[in-house]
């Protein structure tokens, strides 16, 4: 049991929280995931990327989105409450050196993953340069953190209401022609994100890396249910990812298998919201009014 | 089978037990008892619910098919079990219906008996040498061990359970136990009783290993697990679930940090093996390891109640001619599919699984393509299944170890329509622990490399089942655990 001590919401389907895992706070490094569990018996393992640790707190933080009926049971949870198994650290840690230029790019959700990456990439003495890109302004998260971390930052949104109106490809390319090509690219976020911020490098032989989302159960090298085929060979995510060069990774390949269970998974996600039983609208309903009166300077 | 129904079966055993009652059995009259069928649920019916197939012995049959056993003093059964149970031992006791005392020949060895007396693979060991089989001219007219084991586990099981083992006072010594499989779950009770403190870690949410995330309900119910479980938390073993050792804690600290004095390495069969054919990462496909972890661990085969998914299959083709793959194709066909078929390279007497899980799958319904192997997986273009290449064998000459070895028959190959494909051909070792802890030394194959007595190359650290054997049985593993149990014990008495 790992006790929830803070929760935040980013925005409408963003959230954030600070775990009790004090094993898992001393062991992680840059580029983990842990698996978490909701309900041991009838749950879903659900992987998700570590956003940030303290040791000495011995907390880690994770952000995620509510993409389906775990994250959803997930968000339903609040300070105080325990979330049943959270399993970790996974995956391989990124491998920082100083390499030079590092440009990290992320993607809505995976902007998350990727502070800590940007950080480890700074620390190790990169200058740095941090691309981050949402549909639209709600979806902007981690912002100041990044900029705190970050030489330079690049906000831009899909529509234009925030930042730069542009895709995340575009300031990448531009980073790629100027005089100050990066030494290294590390893309998280969407898959068709990432396969295009490796077909913009590509061009310019400019190292990239990815840090992928596959399927997955155990998350410990059992299932083979997040293979991959990576320079034409089968790489299982869990233990030989998550990261792998991202100009080698078979990007169709990959985005057909997520979507194996997208029609299960929608019918579930659409029952939960047409049962009543989702009880995230309600709390965002509560927020608000609480909000508006507070801001109305009436008592709660 | 002979068609016979649950009570039939019953029926007939408490006649032919009645016929004994009092009577000085020659060897000529135990020949002439009838084997004892193992009653099942109606194949048709079961086919379509997860409850368990085989239903158990009557108490009438249990003792009829004890009275066959010839009771040979230089018992070949014995050296065929694993961990070397005092079958005859047992059986007579069974005979004189001293159920109780049977049980407690069995655990002298054996901790595990309800789970092997299901899931061993008896045909090839304690049966296979049975004199009553070899007389009778077939292994299947053996004397039916597994089954009679059950029986008394079972006996055992409804009355209370077992008796706790006596636990010695404390040592003041600790010992890791990593994974909760049935090599770590048996060295957890060897080297409790010692008086050691005990803590098992596991990845999972549950504890057992194979036994929760591969064995289906229907084989193996989940309740016996759990119970052989809590009485190791009843004997003071502590678990540590959602903990994967090398990861959330390396093995070296648990040694050097956290008062650990030895510990077990478990952590069972890793990676699924693939056939290495195009087409192999469709959506689709599957390892046998994945299917079975959704619908067993996962429980996604609830639908209602289960978050996991499972994918809608009605075509399904399982490669591969083990245990895994019976599982997956029984499974398969619980799930809902119109169609469950296996492809083996070989002939059905060649299949390493076990024969009972073979004949029940065949009553099932599940259509056995034997000699033939799939070239290619086929898609429709869109990254989704729709069949599979297929190319057919025939048996060559025997290799120098006597088997059979299939060649391919040229210009054989046709394709056949499936939606579905589960790949059960073996498992790799598991990386993760070999990767995250200096000194562990391993094989070319990733197998944690023991001496005799499961001894690994770090100091105070032993190692046992599948990440040793590679993809072996419950019992094989129990075997392994017992011994290193043995050795922990006595480095503890010296350390």
């Amino acid at each position: 049991m790992n006790k929830i001590i803070s929760k935040s919401r980013l925005s409408d389907e963003v959230f954030r929280v600070e775990i009790e895992a004090p094993h898992i706070a001393k062991e992680r490094k840059a580029g983990q995931f842990v698996i978490v569990q909701t309900d041991v018996e009838w749950g879903e393992r659900v992987p998700l990327t570590i956003a940030d640790a303290d040791p000495h707190r011995g907390t880690i933080t994770l952000i995620f989105q509510t993409v389906g009926v775990s994250t959803h049971r997930l968000a339903e949870l609040n300070a105080g409450d325990s979330i049943e198994a959270v399993l970790g650290p996974l995956g391989n840690p990124t491998h920082i050196e100083r390499f030079g230029r590092a440009v990290c790019v992320g993607g809505g959700i995976g902007v998350a993953p990727m502070f800590p990456i940007a950080q480890a990439l700074k620390k190790a003495g990169n200058h740095l340069t941090v691309i981050v890109g949402a549909r639209t302004r709600d979806l902007v998260i981690l912002e100041e953190e990044m900029r705190a971390v970050a030489d330079e930052l690049i906000v831009v949104t899909d529509d234009g209401s925030y930042g730069r109106k542009a895709l995340v490809t575009e300031p990448l390319k531009e980073l790629c022609q100027s005089g100050a090509r990066p030494d290294i690219v590390v893309a998280i976020g969407p898959p068709v994100m990432m396969k295009f911020c490796a077909e913009t490098t590509r061009p310019f032989g400019v190292k990239t890396l990815a840090s992928l989302n596959t399927i997955m159960i155990d998350g410990t090298g059992m299932c083979g249910g997040c293979r991959v085929s990576v320079g034409g060979k089968t790489r299982f995510v869990c233990v030989d990812g998550p990261e792998f060069d991202a100009h080698e990774v078979d990007w169709d390949g990959m985005m057909l298998r997520l979507r194996a269970y997208k029609p299960l998974e929608d019918e579930a996600h659409k029952a939960l919201h047409e049962s009543g039983q989702c009880r995230l609208t309600a709390m965002a309903d509560a927020a608000k009014v609480a909000e508006d009166k507070a801001k109305a300077g009436g008592a709660v | 089978m002979n068609g016979a129904t649950g009570a039939e079966m019953a029926s007939r055993a408490k006649e032919s037990l009645a016929g004994l009652e009092g009577k000085d059995l020659t060897n000529r009259d135990r020949m002439a008892l009838p084997v004892q069928d193992m009653p099942c649920q109606e194949a048709a019916e079961r086919a379509r619910n997860m409850d368990e197939v085989a239903l158990g012995y009557t108490e009438a049959q249990a003792r009829v098919e004890a009275a066959r056993c010839l009771q040979c003093k230089n018992a070949p059964c014995v050296a065929g079990c694993p961990v070397s149970i005092d079958i005859p031992g047992f059986i007579g006791l069974v005979a004189k219906g001293d159920y109780r005392g049977a049980a407690d020949v069995i655990r002298k060895t054996n901790l595990l008996p309800a789970i092997c007396g299901r899931v061993c693979p008896q045909e090839k060991q304690c049966q296979a040498p049975c004199t009553l089989g070899k007389a009778l001219k077939g292994v299947d007219k053996a004397v039916q061990i597994g089954r009679i084991e059950r029986f008394v586990a079972d006996r055992e099981r409804a009355a209370g359970g077992a008796p706790m083992p006596r636990v010695a006072p404390p040592s003041g010594k600790k010992v890791a136990v990593i994974g909760a499989g049935p090599a770590g779950l048996t060295v957890a009770a060897d080297v409790r009783r010692e008086g050691h403190e005990v803590v098992i870690f596991e990845a999972f949410q549950k504890p057992g290993g194979v036994m929760v995330y591969g064995i289906p309900e229907f084989r193996l119910p989940k309740a016996i697990v759990r119970e052989e479980a809590e009485k190791l938390e009843r004997m003071g073993v502590r678990f540590e679930l959602n903990t994967l050792v090398g990861r959330t804690r390396p093995l070296a600290a648990l040694l050097q940090e956290d008062g650990f004095d030895a510990a077990f390495v478990g952590v069972g069969a890793g990676l699924p093996k693939f056939m290495d054919i195009p087409g192999e990462n469709l959506v689709g496909v599957f390892s046998a390891n994945e299917y079975l972890t959704r619908s067993n661990l996962m429980r996604a085969w609830d639908k209602e109640r289960a978050v996991t998914p499972i994918y809608p299959s009605k075509r399904v083709a399982v490669l591969g001619g083990g245990n895994v793959a019976m599982d997956s194709a029984r499974m398969a066909l619980r799930l809902g599919a119109d169609e469950v078929h296996v492809l083996y390279r070989r002939t059905r007497e060649e299949m390493p699984a076990r024969a009972e899980e073979v004949e029940h799958a065949i009553e099932e319904g599940i259509v056995f393509d034997f000699l033939a192997s799939p070239t290619e997986v086929l898609g429709d273009g869109k990254g989704v299944v729709t069949g599979l290449r297929v190319m057919s064998y025939r048996l060559g000459e025997p290799d120098p170890s006597g088997r059979r070895s299939p060649v391919a028959i040229e210009g054989s190959e046709h394709d056949v329509p499936y939606d579905t494909v589960i790949v059960a051909v073996g498992n790799e070792s598991n990386p993760l622990l070999a990767k995250t802890t200096p000194g562990l030394a391993v094989d070319k194959k990733g197998h944690v490399l023991v001496d005799a007595n499961q001894k690994t190359a770090l100091d105070g650290v032993w190692a046992g089942g599948d990440i040793v054997l590679g993809a072996a049985t419950v019992i094989l593993a129990m075997g392994e655990g017992r011994r290193a149990a043995a050795a922990i014990n006595e480095y503890l008495k010296e350390n």
